[in-house]
């Protein structure tokens, strides 16, 4: 079938409804359809029990998932911006992410975070952020992310059914692009990267939002006879160190693309486990393409020229060679 | 309904074993016997003790840094608590909590926390919880008057009226928010008027006498537990001890100590099972020695319990991994 990120979304989520009476949805918006459109549907076929609509409160949104995870459910809550889980970092980092650990395992916290992410969308600098290595820093909490929206669905239902807090990051780019779902239940194991594209002479690391620019990258760089192998990480904790070696070894050459900041991004702990691990097999050092160490600006031009494009990742895989 | 007698002597026995629990920390501790750093709870007895006797086994909570008296008014094992106190091994968290941080799911303790206020919406989630599971349960979370400061206070009193949660938010006002008197950092007479802000009742109770707090409580759990939605009880009590051992206290005087020392909640509690003829020198020796004896042989255990493998360390990070060790 062919459907919208958005839509690949709001079907994880009723097929996790229907799978499991414990699994309810919570945010801003989220039973008006969500201000993107991933929640619609739901409130009419669950009801406002299980499709709460929530006060502008980022920090209760969370809590009460850690809360009621904690005493038996599967919260999945909603931030609409990746941008505004600055103001549930607490409850984040410090409680959901530790409170197995501080109890010695006694305690788990399944709940699921799904956060709207990343910009081309002129909303500026406080609605547009991709801050994926806050959270891959910390110990405790899985962090996944999507580029397609079978990948949406497969990953969303993944995290659902994880009994770890588990972070989604969903592409807001990508929320209105149709592509092909499979009809079939999905199966996604978390932590393996998915092979997007096949070939010999450089791998590219890459998730979310940038998966399919830097699949437009391989195209122009097949007309020029280099042949990228294109790995979506997919899972970024715990993340797929062995596929990238494996590929590295094959290819001796290592691009990371993300869209977050390139300074202090997840980019670099991949460039330094393949400069640690695979150095030997590597003809070039690794390169990373981010977003410039900026905040992401309003104006199309200026936002256009600090994200990073296909363009920039040809640029990268041919000043390797 | 007010306590019977039987109930307030288990309630009065439970606040000498606190006390008993409390001293003898703050010796280990000044021993050098202890790791980290503790808050007492001496002289907050009445509020842990009066709350948990409104509450059934099943029922949840939520503890603060200055968590002891919860654990123990809940009905936590003093063998597990020493032992993860010492950082043992065989503690309530194998070591990995400490004094901040001691959990039991099977009592309903979510956890003592290092944050504060931060355990305010995680008991209005377990709530919540219970309500969309159809149990009876109720959640109370315990805080100080300063966790009413922070943002989630609010954020968490606000969706707990609107959803109509199962919970009672307990403030522990005990005068101060570390080293910052009431007077200093809140403008407003009562820690309960906070509640009008969402529709909730407020409450204020003497924390130092256990029978009004536990009747307080036992009307707002009832209220919880039939539908009636959240309550905010504020109950008022005083720090005995500083923030933590060993705060050298400059911000308050001993007359304003000592003037507390003289309503402690364990002298009112006796004092009425004296007068009703339930409690006499002997019986109350007795109750004192029950409580030294079951610490004596907790701290004893916990002596001799093992200290965790170091790489024990890598555990329990998630529940399916095991993160790599150097």
């Amino acid at each position: 079938m062919k459907l919208s990120y958005a839509r690949a979304v709001s079907l994880a989520l009723s097929e996790a409804m229907v799978a499991d009476d414990r699994v309810f949805v919570l945010g801003e918006d989220v039973a008006h359809g969500g201000a993107y459109g991933a929640t619609v549907g739901l409130l009419d076929r669950f009801g406002p029990a299980r499709v709460r609509d929530t006060p502008i409160s980022e920090a209760a949104i969370v809590g009460y998932s850690v809360g009621a995870s904690l005493a038996g459910m599967r919260p999945v809550a909603e931030i609409m911006h990746m941008d505004f889980i600055a103001c549930a970092m607490d409850q984040v980092v410090n409680q959901a992410a530790k409170v197995r650990y501080m109890s010695g395992g006694k305690a788990s916290a399944p709940l699921v975070i799904r956060a709207g992410t990343g910009g081309w969308l002129s909303a500026a600098a406080q609605h547009s952020q991709s801050l994926e290595a806050w959270f891959t820093h910390v110990p405790g909490i899985k962090v996944v992310s999507s580029g397609t929206p079978a990948d949406a669905r497969a990953v969303l239902r993944a995290a659902i059914a994880d009994d770890n807090p588990v972070l989604v990051i969903e592409s807001l780019s990508l929320y209105e692009g149709q592509d092909e779902v499979p009809e079939g239940a999905p199966a996604y194991r978390l932590g393996t990267a998915d092979l997007k594209r096949r070939g010999d002479d450089v791998s590219i690391v890459t998730w979310g939002a940038m998966v399919p620019r830097v699949l437009e990258a391989a195209t122009t760089l097949d007309a020029e006879g280099v042949h990228a192998e294109v790995i979506d990480l997919v899972t970024l904790r715990p993340w797929d160190v062995d596929a990238v070696l494996e590929s590295v070894a094959r290819t001796n050459r290592a691009v990371v693309v993300h869209q977050a900041y390139r300074h202090g991004g997840f980019g670099a702990e991949i460039a330094a486990t393949v400069a640690e691990r695979a150095f030997d097999h590597l003809d070039a050092p690794v390169a990373r393409v981010g977003s410039l160490d900026v905040p992401v600006p309003f104006s199309p031009p200026l936002e256009e020229y600090v994200l990073p494009t296909a363009a920039r990742v040809v640029d990268a895989v041919r000043a390797m060679a | 309904m007010p306590a019977s007698l039987d109930e307030l002597l288990r309630m009065y026995r439970t606040m000498v074993l606190i006390r008993q629990a409390e001293e003898r920390l703050v010796q280990l501790f000044a021993a050098g016997n202890m790791p980290g750093f503790i808050h007492s709870y001496i002289g907050e007895e009445a509020t842990a003790v009066g709350v948990c006797g409104a509450l059934r086994p099943d029922d949840y909570i939520t503890s603060t840094h200055r968590g002891h008296g919860h654990i123990i008014a809940k009905g936590g094992d003093l063998g597990l608590f020493f032992a993860e106190l010492y950082g043992k091994a065989t503690g309530y968290c194998r070591g990995k909590g400490g004094s901040m941080h001691v959990t039991d799911m099977d009592l309903g303790i979510l956890g003592a926390n290092g944050i504060v206020g931060a355990g305010i919406p995680i008991a209005a989630g377990a709530a919540l919880a219970c309500r969309m599971q159809g149990v009876d349960r109720v959640a109370v979370s315990f805080l100080g008057d300063g966790a009413t400061d922070i943002g989630v206070f609010h954020e968490a009193l606000n969706m707990a009226s609107l959803w109509e949660v199962p919970a009672v938010f307990v403030c522990e006002n005990n005068g101060y928010a570390d080293f910052m008197s009431r007077a200093t950092h809140q403008k407003i007479e009562r820690v309960s008027d906070r509640a009008a802000s969402y529709a909730m009742p407020g409450v204020t109770v003497d924390g130092n006498d256990v029978e009004a707090v536990r009747d307080a409580a036992t009307e707002a759990v009832a209220r919880a537990r039939s539908g009636g939605g959240p309550t905010l009880l504020e109950c008022v009590t005083y720090r005995w001890r500083g923030h933590y051992e060993g705060d050298p206290q400059p911000y308050r005087t001993s007359d304003e100590v000592e003037e507390w020392k003289r309503r402690d909640p364990i002298t009112t509690a006796e004092e009425r099972l004296r007068a009703a003829g339930a409690l006499d020198d002997a019986a109350r020796g007795a109750i004192r020695d029950e409580a030294v004896a079951a610490i004596d042989q907790a701290v004893a255990e916990a002596e001799a319990a093992p200290m965790p493998s170091p790489e024990d360390a890598l555990e329990d990070v998630y529940v399916d991994l095991v993160e790599e060790g150097w």
